[in-house]
């Protein structure tokens, strides 16, 4: 305020005041701004029609070539003449390693949440918590290193081997958990991506549990229930959507998470019925051939690449659709 | 004790026990990643790594400095024109747009571009900018960070913007003060250490951002601060030097990422310290 009275000091100096130059200046500079950020908020839209126009345009001619076929084709021969492309391995992997992830990360998140907010000691909760969103920090390029030279190592030699073993013989869990263990297997990308979207669900499943209605929870206490039965039965109710919504949201990025799995889950483009065997992904098998391809390899990558923009597109809509159906109850 | 008692109480007694497990599993992955990040990169860090320029293949002698200064200066490019236009969009959807349709829209669509994959906006990036201008450059590189930092600026602008209480700009206006002045006097002034907060996240998240760089910078051996060129960053360099065979790079590889990991968390805890304290006000 102190540089407006400073201005307005200049004005005087100047000349005598003349109040409808002052406020045309305002108008102008009024109108000026609104358009800046108006045009810088539409400019989000033409972002999203640049993606997709961009995608399409680079993908047109594997599309023309190939048809939906490239959705069930398992074989991807870039080099051969002309190129096979086949798209099937990597939609397998991207699919199987995000359930796995998700499998795993559901329980772990949600149950992460339940301490932080009923269980933990007050003094812990915030180190806790905070400890928890940096994973979200870390950038994904050190996950793919410490799991190509820690973790991969580490599972090879303990944990399949262990699974390995105790499925021997079982129909379908043993095909499922087939050998021979390897350091670069889907298993090990899954785990990966199971402790990357960890925050995300955590950190969604802690914020919309706080909105519960404390006089909810202490009614439950006040009958007797257990904390479990309380979490169970009126916290895990009563935020459902919110919660679902987190967990489509960490979906969202494991689908799309590129770095860390292209490191470790080995690059492969057959499809294999073990979880301890490599195979690929969309994002991986971009993230690899991409700077080494032309023509139509490169328009079949492309094409991968809008496949995983579409799957993503409606895993995160649906996302955002859920958590915003629960902010408008909190907001009722 | 009444059975069915009992049992209540061992199953609460289990699942307490499991929470506090899935807790403490978390927590062991942080440390256990920071711990082999310190243990493989600490020995590598030494004045070296700031002084000298990537090595050849085989050679022993050489460290980040083209890749720590690309890097700085694609990341400085991508905020310096991702934050602006962020910032913008969200003053437009917090102050202007409040009752407009398109400010669903936008919202709604900003929500997923914020966790698009970030490989789609580096393809995105090759197609629009790569092509067109005939090959790899830094400047192609930036723009892929600044479209990554745009949702991410936009969304924090927004939520604290709409955290200023009304009556300090109703006040504003009843001095007569324009709208434009209002929000930048009086909005942004009082809403700063959340913006700054905002833009201190984007910063962490595209600095250690590699997939959109893979084909938009690319990566470079040698020094160079030409931006329509390819360039070195750090990133790329320590995807290339993990999987080479000679150890020498290997361990620059691990000093790199001790580097950008540490880089990024300070960034992180910056921010929230920021914003805690916004909220303690």
């Amino acid at each position: 305020m102190a540089d407006m009275a400073v201005q307005s000091d200049v004005m005087e100096a100047a000349g005598p005041y003349d109040r409808a130059k002052a406020l045309s200046a305002f108008k102008l500079g009024d109108l000026t701004f609104y358009w800046i950020t108006r045009i810088s908020a539409i400019s989000v839209l033409l972002i999203l029609g640049g993606i997709i126009l961009s995608l399409i345009v680079g993908a047109w001619p594997a599309m023309k070539e190939y048809g939906f076929a490239f959705l069930w084709t398992q074989r991807w021969a870039p080099s051969a003449d002309p190129p096979v492309l086949g798209a099937l391995g990597p939609i397998y992997g991207t699919l199987i390693t995000s359930v796995i992830a998700m499998l795993i990360a559901i329980p772990v998140g949600i149950g992460i949440a339940v301490f932080l907010t009923e269980l933990c000691p007050q003094v812990l909760r915030r180190p806790i918590g905070i400890a928890i969103e940096l994973l979200a920090g870390i950038p994904s390029i050190i996950y793919g290193m410490w799991g190509f030279f820690v973790l991969g190592p580490f599972l090879a030699n303990t944990f399949q081997p262990f699974m390995i073993r105790i499925f021997e013989g079982v129909p379908v869990l043993g095909a499922v958990f087939a050998g021979p263990p390897s350091y670069l297997s889907l298993f090990n990308a899954a785990l990966i991506l199971a402790i990357m979207v960890l925050p995300f669900i955590t950190a969604i499943s802690v914020d919309v549990f706080k909105t519960v209605p404390p006089v909810l929870k202490e009614a439950a206490y006040g009958m007797g229930c257990t904390t479990w039965e309380v979490v169970r039965s009126v916290v895990i109710p009563y935020t459902r959507v919110g919660v679902i919504g987190g967990i489509m949201l960490a979906l969202g990025r494991a689908l799309g998470e590129t770095m860390a799995v292209t490191f470790i889950i080995g690059n492969s483009f057959r499809i294999s019925s073990s979880i301890f065997a490599p195979g690929t992904t969309i994002s991986a098998a971009i993230a690899s051939e991409f700077a080494e391809s032309d023509g139509l390899h490169q328009s079949g990558l492309i094409l991968l690449g809008l496949l995983l923009f579409v799957l993503t597109f409606f895993v995160l809509a649906g996302a955002r659709l859920m958590l915003m159906r629960l902010e408008k109850k909190a907001g009722k | 004790m009444n059975p069915i008692y009992k049992s209540r109480r061992r199953s609460d007694i289990v699942i307490r026990a499991l929470c506090v497990g899935a807790a403490l599993f978390g927590v062991t992955w942080l440390a256990l990643i920071l711990i082999t990040l310190l243990y493989n990169g600490l020995a590598g860090l030494s004045v070296q790594l700031f002084t000298q320029n990537t090595p050849p293949p085989g050679s022993t002698e050489g460290g980040l400095l083209n890749a720590i200064v690309g890097s700085v200066i694609m990341t400085v490019i991508g905020v310096g024109i991702g934050a602006p236009l962020g910032l913008f969009a969200g003053t437009y959807l917090a102050e202007y747009g409040k009752h407009d349709k398109l400010t669903s829209v936008i919202r709604f669509i900003n929500d997923i571009l914020l966790s698009a994959p970030s490989i789609i906006i580096g393809l995105f990036i090759y197609g629009a900018v790569v092509v067109p201008m005939r090959g790899f450059s830094a400047i192609a590189g930036s723009l892929a960070l600044a479209v990554i930092v745009i949702p991410v600026v936009l969304r924090t602008t927004e939520d604290m913007l709409l955290l200023v209480p009304n009556p300090l700009r109703e006040a504003a206006s009843a001095l007569g003060l324009p709208r434009s002045l209002v929000i930048k006097r009086i909005a942004y002034r009082a809403a700063r250490s959340g913006l700054i907060t905002g833009v201190l996240l984007a910063t962490a998240r595209v600095a250690g951002e590699t997939a959109p760089l893979l084909f938009t910078a690319l990566s470079n051996q040698f020094f160079s601060l030409d931006l329509t060129k390819t360039m070195a960053n750090l990133p790329v360099t320590i995807n290339n030097f993990v999987q080479s065979p000679y150890a020498y790079w290997k361990e620059l590889a691990w000093s790199g990422a001790l580097l950008i990991t540490f880089t990024v968390l300070a960034l992180n805890i910056g921010a929230r310290i920021l914003g805690a304290e916004r909220a303690a006000k």
